[in-house]
Parts: C-alpha cells; structure tokens; sequence
C-alpha cells in the first residue's frame, strides 16, 4: 500500500511532537526558571534542629543563687504515629480530660500529621516519672526537656522578670526567635537577654518523609554549637532586699537602696510584690491573669514607674539651686509666722524658731523658708522673664536625674514629670503665671512627679556632693565579670559641689534635732530628710530619703510609703531599719523594728490637707 | 518467500538501542530511587533493583525468543494469543489477587503477572489482523464497530479489575484507526472536544456555558445562513447542552470517590496538598528542585527520602528530574521521542499491512504511556497510575513493552520477504 495516509501520519507525528515540546516546556519552567520547588525540597527534607543552651544563672551580690534553671518535660506528639491506645489512662496520667486530649490531638494535627508539635507543656518531673514508664504503649509520643526558671528566695519579683513565649511582633523583628521560643519579657530577663540566653545551636538533619533522621545535612557544615548563656553577678543584696519586702508588709510602696560610690542597686521593694516561682510552669497565664486583676497592682514596678510627689524631700534640690544661683547663702535667715502668704495664697508651715537659717530650715524642713528660696530663684533679676528663670531651675532639676530616665539596666522605667513652661503656659496662658503661682513646686508638690529610683538616686547625688553614677542591677557580667561602661561615668550636676556641705549638715540634723530624731542610729552619721506627699488619691504619702554615713557614704535609701501620713511615721524608720541592716548587719531597735513589721496601713480618705513636717 | 539466512539479519538495530538505553537508564533510576547504604549490592533481591535486574534479564530472553519464532507465526496466531489473553483477564477477576483495591493480579510468590500488560500487544496484533486483509471495507459502520469493539473489550475487562489507568491505555488504538482511516479525524475531534466540553462544565457555572454555547451558535448559523448548517449547529448544541447538564450527574455517581478527587484536584479545583494532591505536589517539588543539570547521581534527597510516592515505578521520572535536571529530563522526552518517530517510520516502511498496523498499534500505546505519565509527574496531566514504558520498575510492564517492541521488530525483518 502506497502512502496516501500522509495526512494522517503527518497529523501524528505533530501531536506527537507537540506533547513532547509542551512537556520540555514545563519541565524548563519548573526546573529552571521557578525557584519554590527547590525551596519546597529543602523544606521537605531539611529539620534544623535546636539545641538550647542552658540560660545564665543569676547571683547576688554576696553570690546567693537568686535564679536557676529547672527541667520540665515537654510533652510531644506526632499525629501519624498514634495509635491505638488507652486515652482514658494517658489522660488522667498527664491530668487532662478527654476532650482536652481530642482538642489537643486535632491542633497538633492541623499543624502537621508529620511533624511532631508540643502537645501538653511543662510537665511535671513527677508525672514524667509516671509517664515514662508507660510511654511505650503510646505510640507517637515523646517527651522532650527543656528548662524553666526557678527561684529559691521569694523576693525581687519585679526586678528579676520572667520569661514568656515570643510573640509575632518579636519573631518578625528579630530572626533569632522562632514561634514557641522564650524570652525575658520583665526585669533583668529582659534587660540581660542577650547575654543571658547564650547562643543556641543548630543542627540541620536530614528526614525522609516518615520524619526518621537520615543524617546530618553536609556533614555538619552548618551546625552551630550552643553556647550556654552567660551568669549575672547583681548588685544585689539579697538579705536586704528580703528584710525590706518584710517590713513593707501590710503596706503599699516602695523602696529603693543604691550604694552612692558605685550606683550599685542594693536593693529596690515593691510592694505588694509576688512570688516569682508563679511566673513560670504550666500556671503561669493562669497565675498571670490573677495578678493582673489584683486591685492592689502586685505586678506595678513602683520603684521605676510610679510617680510620687517627692514632698519635703524635694527641699534639698531647690537648697541647692537657691545657694548655686546666690538667692540664698547657708547664713540666709528667712522668717516663718505659721506659714508663707502671697496674695491669696497661704502655705502653712508648723511650729518652729523664727527667723531660721538654711540648715536648720532643712532639719525643721520649713515651708516658708523654701517659699522665699524658690520665689527668689523664679523672680532672679538676671532672667529678663519668668519663664527663662522657670526653665534654669528646670534645667537644675533635670540635672539631678529627676524628670528624664536615668538609663537602669531595666526595661520599663518612666521618666517622672518635671513641668515644663509650656505646660504653663497652656495651664495658665502665656505671661499669666508667675513665682507664686507655681509657689507649690517649692514645697516639693503641684505637678512634680518622681519616681522613688530617682529619689534614691538624688540621695546618691548629695552623699556624693554633686555626681552620681547611673544606678545599675548588674555587678558583673559572666566569667570575665564585665560591666558595662555607661555604669563607670560620673555624671555631675550643675550644682557645684562646695554648696553640698551646708546640706549635709542640715541633712545630718534631721536625725540630730530635726524631724527624723527618731530614727537615728547611734553608731552612724546618717543624712536624711523627711516629706510628706499631698496627693489627689487619699492619705498624704510618707516619704524619706537618707544616705550613711556621711563620710565615704556606702548607701543611700529612698522609702515611700503610700497614704502612710508623715514622713517620720514610717519611711523614715523603714529607710534607717534598710541602712542598718546594710551596714551594721544588726538591729538593736527592736522596738522600732515590731512598730513597722505590725503596722498595717490601709488606704483611707484624705483627711490632711496641711502640709506639716 | 525466502528463508531468513539469520535470526539477526534486517534487525533495526536503532531500535533495539533506544531500547537497551532506555532500559539501563530505567535501571539505574530504579537504583537510585531505592539505594540506602545497606543494600548496596546491585543483584539484592529483596531490592527493586535486583529484582528489576532480573527482569530486564529474562526479558532479553523473552526478546531473544520472539526473534528466532518465525514471522509468519504472529499473523496466523493473533486471534489465538487474543483469545487467550482475553481468557486470563477473565480468569484473573475470578482467581486473581487483591492490591490497594485493583483484581488484575495473578501471584505466583513472591512475583505477580499482570495479564492486562499483556493484553496490549495482543489486542495490538489483534486489530492489525483484523484490518490487513484487502477486501475489507473500511467505510462501513460494521467495520468501525468492530475495530472499536477489539479493544473495548479488553477495556471493559481492565475497568472491571478496577484498573482505571490501564484501561485507558487501551483508547489508544484510536490511533491506529486513525491512520488506518477507520475512525475520520472530525469524530476523533468531537470526541476530544467532549472531554474538553466534560471538563469545563466542572469549571464553568452551568448558565454561563450554555448561554454562551448558544451565543455561539447563533453567530455561526447567522454567518452561513443555510438550513444545512443551522440543523448541524443545533444538532450539536442539544448534544454539547446534554453533556453539561449531565456532567455532574457522571461525575457524582459515575467515578469512584478517589478519581473524583483527582479530577478535581488536577483541575485545580481543590488544593489537597495531603491527600490527593500530595503526589503531584511532591513530584513537583522532586523535579524543580533538580535545576538544569541535577543533584547528580544517587543525590537526589526527595526520592531517598521516599518524599515522592510510588518512585520507583509510576513517578519514576521524579528521580530522573531531581537527580539529572532538565538535562536529564530533556534527555528522556527526546528518547521518547525519537522512538516514536523510529516506530512510525518502520511502520511506514512495511510492505505488510498486518506489521503496519501492529507498527501503530505500539506507537500508540507507548505514546499514551509516555503522554500520561510524564504529563502526571509535571501536573499536566490527572493522576493515573501508568509506568514509564522501559523505565518504570515492574516485570509485567517490561516484559509486556519488551514484547510489544521485539514482535514489531521480528515483523520488520521480515519487510524484504513479504510481498502482499
């Protein structure tokens, strides 16, 4: 038969032709130009597998073990390998119900059949005993450990932090964290995250596709060894800091001990506080969810985010500008007739000697005396207006750390409120607010705002007659004991320190014939000044500051105690209980001692509104 | 008629390389797909690969065989050896062996004939016997009938051993009547034309198809004003009209849930990327990821790995495509492809209608196989579970393509000898 089916054949050898050019097609695009396949490949067959350093441990000052790290077991599963088994015992070894484990078992699916996923977290050490001897008979299970944070002294909460699980915001901005990670997310946690956490490793491992490790990927080209975080030596002193939170019981508060040589952080008390072991295991949201709600705020950092009216205290920094800006001289005599009137205005002062010089003002803490102070700093002649005197004072004050963060080595601290003549100037309008309009800032009241960490740390400025050192947590950093640099610097106020002197003297008063006569030790030349804080919320706050001794001073103190009246009543005591102890290691005012451990104070009304220390 | 002076001589030795290349490169693909360290040995039985060697081994036999049988004897035996491989296809729904729900399997051990590989190359001989003689009349509708019935008999049989993929297969005669001018092109068309119409009325929404169907329709019957044309076009569209509403009735009732799902997920109208779809996926993944020129040999992590199911023998272009890339990839399709002209060309060249037609007859099986599975393996193509001819691990299939090959060839050495 000749080839009249040229037609048909010809037709043939086309399709044929054009199925085979359509397929070298595809295959070029798949193979060539489309990159996800190989991408998908990788991520079929590579696991990077994690290896979590264990994270620094943490010390006092004096090396007691604050925190330390705990194996927990993490529950796995991967959903391909369950079989049958008996899921009424497996529930009630893990303390489950049968719906949780469905719920559980149906998330871990979803997420992958293959690949395994936690299924219950942080379990026990007792019910992983349990647990390992049946783990056999289910299949699909595994347990994995991993370490949580435990801490032996119920105290320094707020300082120490805890960890939590990362959230998208932190995974998208930093790549060292993947879902399920932890992280300090509070305190010294998160401030000593990098040097805590260590490094982890990875190792990428081959899988076939029941997930079975087939080997590690280019012979461990890419691994990386886990390096296990670094320890933290804290400046901390744990016996203080514990003897504060014991006399703060039954009271609302804060406290704040820094030694001025050093700006080390002794010790810093909030209260109430909350036992640190609540923040971490299985409870922990559950627990979290609880403090939260809590009327009386456990998990406030007081010490770094409250904001008081310092109060008397306060008397010491505008001493200080008056005498740098010549108003006043320590031989300045001001006379005081039961308070200080301007215009309509009359601020009470109590009962004293009169006409006063600057010392005895600061021990006897006289209201008129500062009225005459701070109105001669505002109305100083050598400022055209009263607004570019306003913002020299306000410059004083900054400089004293008081109004901006003073850069501690933890997250979360504020900056307190200093007025500034804007703010005036939209309170009152512009040029219609003078000297004795804003006559409270005198007194240490109106608008002011500080934190009891800058209290302290302006008891470190006049310890140290004109500098401090930014307050730090941290002694050392892991085996080669770093600090950082920022802690080494002296920062000086635009005091100039030989105006220092004359305050101390009225400082060491307070505790000679001035308000805090008594709270003085015998053994020690202590500086201190007390202040009684007006505030919108009820009973006026009590507040101290003090520092000891006054030679080469080695602490200075801030104590507030809220709606706990004069400052004399409480914070001081507290402050001198807190320097004793430090110092001496001893009490021997027992007396004193029981007073403060009993007093409970509950916040009532407002029923003072004299400003009388 | 003279006798042949040696079993060798006239062989098309072309032919018999491409086949040799395909089959050691299947080899070492099977070996590669199946390799761990601890069955390196390449005669390890318990190993695809070992027993694959043994296959490619008694199928040189099997083709040595075919060669020294004389010519003539497929002419005069193909109704014979029709009958007998449409008896063992019955025989093995009644006697045969149950595997992942298919009955086409007859176990002697630890190996299994599959009588539907078989039925290929005697439907193939079957058909070229039955349209080589002269007188036929090629344009009667008792012809056509049955031509088509010769291989829709052993389809149906395929269908019932639930071997959907192979049955398939067996469409592809519609090649050789094609050729042979038994079906004409425009009904081959039509028939496309309702898979294609199938298909889109799974995709499209029922109002929008029929109503452009008729839009359609109208422009053509207003272009050609002539009541020839108009009853034509009605004509169709009642048929096209009938296909779409009853589409979702087939495809509801008709296909077994798991071709369903095939169907729908090569439609792309499910993502299934576990289930149904995770084969195609994971296929995907093994060739793209072998870039231009491969991971190289025994490199290939998504075949080791067994990420890609059935590697070794249905997806056994999956190991071709990560271990060789498009070099390789390339390579292959272009071997097809040669063979497919080679075959062509020798059936061209036949002075005997009988090894012409049988010549199509292989075309076009081997043709559909490479279509198919290729086309699967790069998402072109549904899901159907049928090897790579000469690559794919599997006795039957080796054997079956081995004598599919090896009878064309013994026919086409005998082309100087017959004058008919």
């Amino acid at each position: 038969m000749k080839t009249s089916h040229s037609t048909q054949r010809l037709v043939l050898l086309i399709t044929i032709s054009l199925v085979a050019f359509t397929y070298i097609g595809r295959l070029f695009y798949l193979q060539v130009v489309e990159d996800k396949y190989k991408l998908s490949a990788d991520e079929n067959v590579l696991r990077r597998i994690i290896d979590y350093p264990s994270r620094g441990l943490v010390y006092d000052r004096n090396g007691k073990l604050l925190v330390f790290n705990q194996t927990v077991y993490d529950l796995m599963i991967t959903p391909r390998e369950v079989k049958e088994m008996d899921t009424a015992e497996f529930c009630s070894i893990i303390k489950i119900s049968i719906e949780d484990f469905r719920k559980k078992f149906q998330k871990a699916k979803n997420y992958s059949p293959y690949r395994s996923s936690i299924f219950e977290k942080q379990i026990s050490a007792e019910t992983y005993g349990t647990l390992q001897e049946k783990l056999f008979k289910y299949k699909g299970f595994s347990v994995q450990p991993r370490t949580i944070r435990k801490y032996p002294y119920n105290t320094a909460a707020h300082l120490l932090g805890y960890l939590g699980e990362v959230d998208e915001n932190v995974t998208a901005k930093n790549n060292y964290y993947q879902m399920g990670d932890y992280i300090g997310i509070s305190g010294i946690e998160q401030s000593y995250e990098k040097e805590l956490r260590g490094r982890r490793g990875t190792r990428y491992m081959m899988v076939d596709n029941f997930n079975r490790e087939k080997g590690r990927f280019k012979e461990g080209k890419y691994d990386t060894l886990a390096i296990s975080g670094e320890n933290l030596k804290l400046s901390l002193d744990a016996e203080l800091q514990e003897y504060a939170e014991l006399l703060f019981q039954n009271k609302r508060g804060s406290a704040v001990a820094i030694d001025p040589s050093t700006g080390e952080i002794l010790a810093m008390v909030n209260s109430p506080t909350y036992n640190p072991n609540l923040m971490v295991g299985r409870e922990r949201s559950r627990n979290y969810g609880r403090l939260l709600k809590d009327e009386d705020k456990p998990l406030f950092n007081r010490a770094m985010m409250a904001y008081y009216p310092p109060g008397s205290t306060f008397k010491i920094i505008n001493s200080l500008i008056g005498l740098q800006e010549q108003v006043i001289t320590p031989e300045t005599y001001f006379s005081c007739a039961g308070g200080y009137r301007v215009g309509n205005i009359f601020v009470h002062c109590h009962p004293h000697s009169s006409p006063l010089d600057l010392r005895t003002a600061v021990a006897v803490s006289c209201n008129s005396y500062y009225c005459q102070t701070f109105r001669g700093v505002i109305d100083n002649r050598k400022y055209n207006r009263t607004e570019d005197a306003f913002d020299a004072w306000r410059n004083y004050v900054l400089s004293f750390g008081i109004g901006k963060k003073i850069d501690v080595d933890m997250p979360h601290e504020l900056r307190g409120n200093v007025p500034t003549v804007d703010y005036y100037n939209r309170f009152f309008g512009k040029g219609r607010w003078k000297s004795s309009t804003i006559i409270s800032l005198a007194i240490g009241q109106g608008e002011l705002g500080i934190t009891p960490l800058q209290m302290a740390n302006a008891a470190c400025i006049v310890a140290n007659k004109g500098y401090y050192y930014v307050p730090h947590i941290v002694k050392e950093i892991g085996y080669k004991h770093y600090l950082p640099e920022l802690f080494k610097k002296k920062n000086y106020t635009m005091v100039d320190p030989k105006y220092f002197n004359a305050i101390q003297d009225g400082m060491e008063w307070v505790f000679e014939r001035g308000t805090a006569r008594g709270s003085r030790v015998d053994s020690l030349v202590m500086c201190g000044k007390t202040g009684t804080a007006q505030n919108p919320h009820g009973k006026n706050h009590s507040v101290f500051f003090c520092f000891a001794p006054r030679e080469n001073p080695k602490i200075a103190v801030a104590v507030l105690v809220e709606n706990a009246g004069q400052g004399a009543h409480f914070a001081a005591p507290i402050a001198s209980l807190m320097v004793q102890k430090y110092l001496l290691r001893t009490i021997k005012r027992p007396d004193l001692e029981k007073r403060m451990l009993d007093a409970v104070i509950v916040p009532m009304a407002n029923d003072s509104t004299v400003l009388d220390d | 008629m003279r006798k042949q002076k040696s079993i060798f001589q006239n062989i098309d030795w072309l032919l018999v390389l491409l086949y040799l290349v395909m089959v050691i490169a299947g080899w070492l693909n099977i070996f590669a797909a199946v390799y761990n360290e601890e069955h390196s040995v390449i005669t390890d039985f318990s190993q695809n690969y070992g027993k694959q060697m043994m296959w490619i081994l008694t199928s040189l036999v099997i083709a040595f065989f075919i060669l020294i049988i004389d010519g003539k004897f497929y002419d005069a035996f193909a109704g014979v050896i029709y009958a007998i491989s449409i008896i063992s296809m019955i025989a093995v729904l009644f006697f045969g062996h149950t595997v992942a729900g298919s009955k086409s399997w007859f176990r002697f051990g630890d190996f299994g004939i599959q009588p539907a590989e078989f039925a290929k190359f005697a439907t193939a001989m079957m058909i070229a016997k039955f349209l080589s003689p002269l007188g036929l009349k090629k344009n009667t509708w008792r012809t056509r009938i049955s031509a088509v019935a010769i291989f829709f008999f052993p389809l149906l049989l395929i269908l019932l051993e639930n071997e959907t993929g192979v049955a398939l297969v067996f469409l592809s005669f519609c090649i050789v009547l094609y050729r042979e001018e038994i079906i004409p092109g425009w009904l081959l068309m039509i028939g496309i034309s309702a898979a294609v119409l199938f298909v889109v009325s799974l995709l499209v929404p029922k109002m929008i198809l029929v109503t452009s169907l008729l839009i359609l329709a109208t422009i053509i019957v207003l272009l050609f004003r002539k009541w020839k044309t108009f009853f034509v076009v009605a004509g169709l569209v009642a048929i096209c009209i009938g296909v779409v509403v009853s589409v979702d009735h087939v495809f509801n009732h008709v296909l077994e849930p798991h071709q369903k799902k095939r169907i729908q997920v090569f439609l792309g109208m499910e993502d299934d990327l576990k289930g149904a779809g995770y084969n195609v996926n994971q296929s995907k993944i093994a060739i793209g990821s072998g870039g231009l020129t491969g991971k190289g040999f025994l490199k290939g992590t998504q075949t080791k790995y067994n990420f890609v199911p059935e590697q070794s023998t249905d997806f056994i272009f999956c190991t071709v495509g990560e271990e060789w890339g498009f070099v390789g990839t390339t390579t292959v399709v272009l071997l097809f492809l040669a063979l497919l002209y080679r075959i062509i060309f020798i059936a061209e060249r036949q002075k005997s209608a009988f090894a012409r037609i049988y010549g199509y007859g292989v075309a076009g099986v081997i043709f559909f196989h490479f279509m198919v599975n290729v086309g699967m393996t790069i998402g072109l193509m549904p899901v159907i579970g049928i090897p790579l001819p000469f690559f794919s691990y599997g006795g039957s299939s080796l054997w079956g393509f081995t004598i599919l090959l090896f009878i064309l060839i013994k026919l086409d050495s005998y082309r100087t000898f017959v004058l008919r």
